[in-house]
């Protein structure tokens, strides 16, 4: 039947009357403390584990955070953070405001969508890695190249999210519009991008996901900062607990992204059934 | 038409109507007048094309022969003279609150903020959604949500409202309910109405006129029943259950065809 997305009708109690008291729904706390114990146990097990190797080939949650320690202190670790999260936000974001005009236009005139098709498909199977060397030699070995891989990972994604939103908008919902007056441009803008925001905040997670994934690569190949280049450098020197902190300082800013993403997502796109 | 006035009927003629879909007639020939402020209900076994003719009215769907007329001119595309009801609630829109989705029609032809606002108070009111205006759609139960598309129809004050079997997702106790609110809404309003529905008793509570249709494809009109009880109509009175015998005798021929026909497609 309706292929959107539910709108989650029946988890909502007849008595709220405001998108507002749903977004400020506390967490509860037993949430919070299967969080916080899955993690103890999560480190502890790798202490356990990492007892019975040497540093240089399992370093512990404690030389792993020393490590850290280290890195911060001089500044390195905080440039590096600075440097890749630069990069994921300028290119997910150029990405995003690319991708969702461009996805919203292939879903809805058939003749952009038969031109772009095409393109998507193909490029879509290519992996921003296998552009590194083109990146670097077309935009240099400056921040623009791997802004434009960034760029490049998200778009596609955005861009097929969006275009399978406007497809799935409900046929009524469309008649709907244009029988109380809107014409195309005001559907597209007034009913076809508020019924397709599920998908484009779906494809945006995604997407942030693979932009991290294509920073370390790009950055590996050609940086001086930036999360990737610090594994990389630290893997030359040996330095197997500074890749380590590379790793977990990945891990954990990926997940205050989707969790930024998620949060914003719902204060600002709630109406739109957005669910996260 | 101001917002403070009824809005007028308005007369709708199909002359010789044929719709073809891939080949196949959905309507094979249909004709059929309808007076300014008229309440008609289009009954008919599924797939008969009774919901064809009124995309057909609201200028969803092109005729493939023949003409549509609404105060005589013809149907080309959809018209905000013409509102349709439908019977998924999909058809709101769950992002903007009832107010708002019954202010979009009013806000597509740029009617100023403030006469909107009036509007919007007058249909909320008019519909019994006074005390839900700043909720969303999918915090109302069904009969709520077919409320706001009937006010929101409505807040374009058009001349023809279609409605596409607006109460078949609704429980029983709901849809006799909100059958004596479209009737009252009706009489308020005065808007000519074509209703589709396969619910006989529905037809007779509430039509000046039913038209039943052939079993589909090549769907046609097949008769006419004006019904002239007094309203509020009381669907357990004499006439009114020899009327349903009637309807339902004329009908029950075409839900055995369109049965035959399904079973000879199967086998």
């Amino acid at each position: 039947m309706s292929s959107q997305p539910p709108a989650g009708r029946t988890r909502l109690a007849p008595t709220i009357t405001s998108w507002g008291s749903l977004w400020r729904r506390k967490l509860p706390l037993g949430a919070l403390v299967t969080y916080a114990v899955s993690v103890v146990l999560g480190v502890a097990l790798w202490w356990l584990v990492s007892l019975r190797y040497s540093d240089y080939f399992l370093p512990s949650p404690l030389t792993t955070f020393e490590a850290g320690r280290e890195l911060a202190s001089d500044g390195t670790l905080g440039a590096s953070i600075v440097a890749s999260a630069q990069r994921i936000l300028i290119g997910w974001a150029l990405g995003v405001l690319v991708g969702v005009p461009v996805g919203l236009l292939m879903g809805q005139v058939l003749l952009i969508r038969r031109a772009l098709d095409p393109y998507i498909q193909f490029f879509r199977f290519i992996p921003p890695i296998a552009f590194v060397t083109l990146a670097i030699i077309w935009f240099g070995v400056g921040e623009a190249s791997k802004v434009v891989l960034i760029f490049y990972t998200t778009v596609f994604i955005i861009v097929i999210s969006t275009t399978a939103g406007v497809l799935a908008v409900e046929e009524s919902r469309l008649r709907a519009a244009a029988s109380l007056g809107a014409g195309p441009t005001r559907t597209l803008l007034s009913v076809i991008l508020p019924s397709t925001m599920p998908y484009v905040v779906t494809g945006s997670r995604l997407a942030m996901g693979n932009s991290f994934l294509t920073v370390v690569s790009a950055e590996i190949v050609a940086a001086e900062q930036g999360l990737g280049a610090l594994i990389w450098t630290s893997r030359n020197y040996g330095r197997t607990d500074w890749v380590f902190v590379g790793i977990v300082v990945l891990g954990l800013m990926g997940f205050v992204f989707d969790r930024a993403i998620r949060f914003s997502v719902v204060r600002l796109f709630g109406r739109y059934a957005v669910k996260v | 038409m101001t917002a403070g006035s009824a809005s007028s009927g308005g007369a709708v003629s199909l002359r010789r109507v044929r719709v073809t879909f891939d080949g196949t007639d959905a309507v094979a020939d249909a004709s059929v007048d309808i007076a300014p402020g008229e309440f008609v209900c289009l009954l008919g076994p599924s797939g008969c094309g009774k919901s064809t003719l009124l995309n057909v009215v609201a200028g969803f769907v092109a005729v493939t022969d023949g003409e549509a007329l609404v105060d005589g001119q013809p149907v080309r595309g959809p018209d905000v003279s013409r509102g349709m009801v439908f019977q998924s609630s999909d058809a709101l829109f769950p992002w903007l609150r009832v107010s708002e989705n019954i202010a979009f029609g009013p806000r597509m032809r740029r009617v100023p903020k403030g006469r909107r606002d009036e509007i919007v108070a007058r249909y909320v009111d008019l519909v019994g959604l006074a005390h839900a205006a700043d909720r969303f759609p999918p915090q109302l139960s069904g009969g709520m949500k077919q409320r706001v598309q009937i006010a929101r129809v409505l807040a374009n004050e058009p001349s023809v409202v279609l409605m596409d079997e607006p109460f078949g997702a609704l429980d029983a106790q709901t849809r006799e309910v909100m059958q004596r609110e479209v009737e009252r809404i009706w009489q308020e309003t005065h808007p000519t109405i074509l209703f589709v529905t396969h619910d006989i008793d529905e037809a007779v509570l509430l039509a000046d006129r039913v038209l039943t249709m052939t079993a589909g494809p090549s769907g046609r009109i097949k008769s006419e029943y004006r019904i002239e009880l007094p309203r509020p109509r009381d669907e357990t009175s004499e006439e009114a259950i020899e009327l349903h015998r009637a309807l339902r005798n004329d009908i029950a021929v075409e839900v055995s065809k369109t049965l035959r026909t399904q079973e000879r497609m199967a086998g």
